[in-house]
């Protein structure tokens, strides 16, 4: 078992989601980074959905009552095992009784920490993730507080070779990011000189961001009418703009209706990269065609398959 | 209203949303007749799935479909590069055929359920004040809300929250000018022309009249819900011992 020793600011149980529930008003949850939270379990030999620890802004400790390989992912905390740095985006063993502790992350800002194995929880509607909002899922639906035991499961899918992933899977993590969209359902509730505005300028990420969504702050979107539309679904990436014209983009606890013009979307390829932006961080938009939206898919498929030959044992 | 009647479930507007979603319109407006096209489409989308298909929501006016633009390019590999359509005309195109096949003016069977309700006491702080700005009694109110029929437009919100429509306006009454922190699950309130029920506890600015012991989300249910979009629900009132043995009888 594993224990926690100190939590961390938001630290949360997340496989890849809760799906199949949209249509009852459940949100899909799950990890806000796919790749980083994909990667950890594939530096361990996990299936992709396995559970991991994703913490947020700020990491916490844990002790090992066994040794366990383990990997991490993601912002970069800067672990630490039994006084000993480890590196980022690697797999290594934790000895027995070893204590395995996190700081505030110093690039990126979500990590993810997968554990050969996977964490053993309840599976809730399909689904390990933790939704806090409606308080269900992960370890009893909440973030982990200190003394919280932690068990590990048996979401193993091959062995491993132990190691650093290779540099060219590693993202850079900067201050600045660019997000490809692409336009639509609601984009002609905005006029031309309006989305040259979205398109040309730069936006803040703003401390009212969290796992539901990222507001952010920057030159008004101005609707040419109304602001709202009658209730419909809004999805992973959907970039609303309500009547203050800053846009909100949805990401894993979002809700699953909501009633603001949409002006388009992060495409998946990018979310990865908002959601290790933080608070301060500035955002650029770039209008793009479908067909990069779903090469980059195609490229994060071609990525996986790449780790899976390079960490295969010899 | 005018589209309504002009309309019929094959002219929907079919809209891209994001590389993996796409939006169908099936007008604009809350109107039953609008939402009974929702309704006969995800009916016929239970039955047969468009291929690549993960999920649907529906809405008001409108149903999404997410899908796996991945298994949708796989579709049609064997096509040459220069005629590959676009993933979200190919999938616009299964939609387009499906809602053709669709029978002009159909309609669906709708669910009826019905939900008991405590009104008043301390289940129902706002009763009164819902009597007065109505210049009804208590018992006049309680007459009205439980002897109209709504339609569940919609699942959102909260997981289980039922968008209702149907109710009288002899009974409209503005929201809490402060809301409340938590408002307990299972809270039945009126918020202008609409009524609804609390799934789960949260904070709202509703005018509370009453609770239903029933639970409106039901994690070990498939569905998880009580409600689905599409159902008529009618609220029928109970007395606080008929609430207590309802919620004693569950444990």
């Amino acid at each position: 078992m594993i224990t926690t020793i100190e939590p961390g600011l938001f630290t949360t149980i997340q496989d890849q989601g809760r799906w199949g529930f949209q249509a009852y008003g459940m949100p899909i949850s799950g990890a806000m980074d796919r790749y980083a939270s994909q990667v950890a379990n594939l530096l361990v030999g996990n299936c992709l959905d396995a559970a991991v620890l994703e913490m947020t802004g700020s990491g916490g400790t844990f002790k090992f009552d066994e040794e366990q390989t383990v990997a991490v992912c993601g912002g970069d905390m800067q672990g630490l095992i039994n006084h000993t740095p480890i590196s980022n985006w690697s797999a290594f063993t934790v000895p027995k009784r070893g204590v395995l502790r996190f700081n505030a992350v110093s690039r990126g800002y979500r990590m993810y920490l997968a554990v050969r194995g996977g964490f053993d929880v309840s599976v809730v509607l399909g689904s390990r993730s933790t939704c806090t909002p409606v308080k269900i899922g992960g370890h009893e639906g909440r973030v982990l507080r200190q003394g919280d035991v932690l068990h590990v499961g048996q979401d193993v899918e091959r062995t491993i070779q132990i190691g650093k992933l290779s540099s060219t899977y590693i993202p850079q993590y900067g201050k600045e990011v660019q997000l490809r969209v692409l336009l639509g359902p609601q984009d002609v509730m905005f006029g031309s000189a309006v989305l040259d505005t979205f398109f040309g300028s730069s936006y803040k990420v703003t401390k009212q961001s969290d796992r539901t969504g990222y507001r952010l702050k920057g030159p008004k979107i101005k609707h040419l009418g109304n602001a709202d539309i009658i209730s419909e679904a809004v999805w992973l990436g959907a970039i609303q703009i309500p009547a203050d014209g800053m846009p909100f983009i949805m990401t894993a606890d979002h809700q699953t209706t909501r009633g603001y013009a949409k002006v388009g979307s992060v495409i998946r390829g990018d979310l990865p990269k908002l959601v290790q932006t933080k608070p301060g961080d500035s955002i650029r938009f770039r209008c793009c065609t479908e067909e990069e939206a779903i090469k980059a898919l195609q490229d994060e498929q071609d990525r996986y398959k790449k780790i899976i030959s390079a960490c295969k044992k010899e | 209203m005018s589209e309504s009647i002009k309309n019929e479930i094959s002219d929907a507007k079919i809209l891209p949303f994001g590389e993996s979603a796409i939006l169908i319109e099936f007008g604009k407006g809350i109107d039953p007749e609008i939402h009974s096209r929702v309704k006969v489409f995800t009916e016929d989308l239970d039955l047969n799935p468009l291929p690549a298909m993960i999920e649907y929501v529906s809405a008001f006016s409108s149903v999404t479909i997410f899908y796996n633009p991945m298994k949708v390019r796989k579709m049609q590999k064997d096509v040459p590069e220069e005629k590959s359509l676009l993933t979200f005309e190919i999938v616009a195109a299964m939609v387009r055929e499906k809602l053709c096949k669709l029978e002009r003016g159909a309609d669906y069977t709708p669910r009826i359920v019905e939900i008991p309700v405590c009104y008043g006491e301390e289940f129902g702080p706002d009763l009164q004040y819902v009597a007065e700005c109505n210049k009804l009694t208590v018992d006049e109110v309680i007459h009205i809300h439980s002897h109209g029929e709504y339609l569940v437009y919609m699942i959102g919100f909260a997981p289980g929250f039922p968008y209702l429509g149907g109710m009288s306006e002899t009974i409209a009454t503005p929201r809490r000018q402060s809301p409340r922190m938590s408002i307990p699950a299972g809270s039945v309130g009126i918020a202008g022309m609409q009524t609804g029920v609390y799934p789960i506890a949260t904070p709202g600015g509703w005018q509370l009249i009453g609770n239903t012991p029933v639970e409106l989300f039901r994690l070990q249910d498939n569905p998880p819900t009580l409600l689905q979009s599409g159902d008529r629900i009618r609220f029928y009132p109970i007395s606080r011992k008929e609430y207590e043995e309802y919620k004693g009888g569950r444990s």
